[in-house]
């Protein structure tokens, strides 16, 4: 029982220390808020699907010392990621940008969304008319496609 | 034949989805394609591997197309490269200039003294920055740049020699008759 308990009190306290980057880079917490945003929101690039604020390889760690210089010469979010997307192109953002090429991707759920509907829609319609012309098939078949 | 509309609208999801993976299937997930190229090389100027007080950088290659390859020691794939980027120096086309990264200066050295030397000039990046202006994600890697400064090419993973002269040896001038 006190090992389950123990076992349960770890899987819960895991998530608490998956921050890699903890440490207080800045001392005015707007500007600390800022970075931690700031490196949420890029991609680490050996690591892939992981932003360089969860991610300890080197990469992520040099990526966050220049998101941190950047930050303190003063350079607006949009100019970070501007700098970063000159060297590494759109995918080093986690967000990806509205753009004519990315239309597909940020309009497919709402698209499947749609199309979902109206397929429920059309099968919804078909019924209560065969239930109309038809309303004995109904209670004999209630299970029929 | 006609088909019923219920079996339509699968048989179209169906293959939208195969459509999807044939695409995905063809593309290398591995290979970021780089905003750098056809845009002028990043400029820098480095302490020289081998001589801490020479500055190596992008200037020394004016008028001439050069290679900017990305190695460390701690890199196993800069290993395997090591004999292509030999041959391709004794081939004499073109200038290789070596970018050593995040690495340390007295391992780097004994790795260039035991393996040999391909590079007329390192580069070196301990702390990254460099890499970074080439948007270096992992090494090795390996950057062309022609006569007018521009990076043309990109190639990440290890260089063999099929890989260079496939895609790097039409990107060049053609070779001078006499040298």
């Amino acid at each position: 029982m006190k090992r389950i308990a123990a076992l349960v009190a770890m899987l819960l306290l895991g998530p608490l220390a998956a921050a890699v980057d903890s440490g207080q880079r800045f001392e005015d917490p707007a500007e600390q808020a800022r970075y931690e945003r700031l490196i949420r929101d890029l991609r680490c690039l050996v690591c892939r699907s992981e932003s360089i604020a969860d991610s300890n390889a080197m990469l992520a760690s040099d990526l966050r010392r220049e998101v941190e210089t950047l930050i303190r010469a003063g350079r607006s979010d949009e100019e970070i990621d501007a700098f970063m997307t000159e060297r590494y192109g759109d995918f080093v953002l986690l967000r990806p940008p509205v753009a004519p090429r990315t239309w597909l991707l940020w309009a497919g759920p709402a698209l499947f969304l749609i199309g979902g509907l109206g397929i429920v829609f059309v099968v919804v319609r078909r019924r209560a008319r065969a239930a109309r012309a038809n309303p004995a098939a109904l209670d004999e078949e209630p299970d029929r496609p | 034949m006609k088909l019923p509309f219920r079996f339509l609208v699968p048989a179209i999801a169906f293959a939208v989805l195969v459509a999807f993976f044939v695409i995905g299937l063809q593309r290398e997930p591995g290979r970021i394609p780089s905003p750098l190229i056809g845009k002028p090389a990043p400029a820098f100027s480095l302490e020289s591997l081998g001589e801490p007080a020479w500055k190596v950088g992008s200037a020394d290659f004016s008028g001439r197309p050069w290679l900017l390859n990305v190695w460390a020691t701690w890199c196993v794939g800069c290993r395997d490269e090591h004999e292509a980027l030999l041959a391709i120096a004794r081939e004499n086309r073109v200038a290789i200039m070596g970018l050593n990264w995040r690495d340390d200066r007295a391992l780097a050295l004994r790795w260039l003294a035991q393996l040999g030397n391909p590079y007329v000039s390192v580069a070196y990046d301990p702390e990254g920055r460099t890499a970074i202006d080439w948007g270096v994600y992992g090494a090795p890697e390996t950057f062309l740049v022609d006569a007018d400064g521009r990076v043309i090419k990109k190639h990440v993973g290890p260089l063999t020699m099929e890989t260079w002269e496939r895609e790097f040896l039409p990107l060049l001038p053609p070779a001078e008759a006499a040298k």
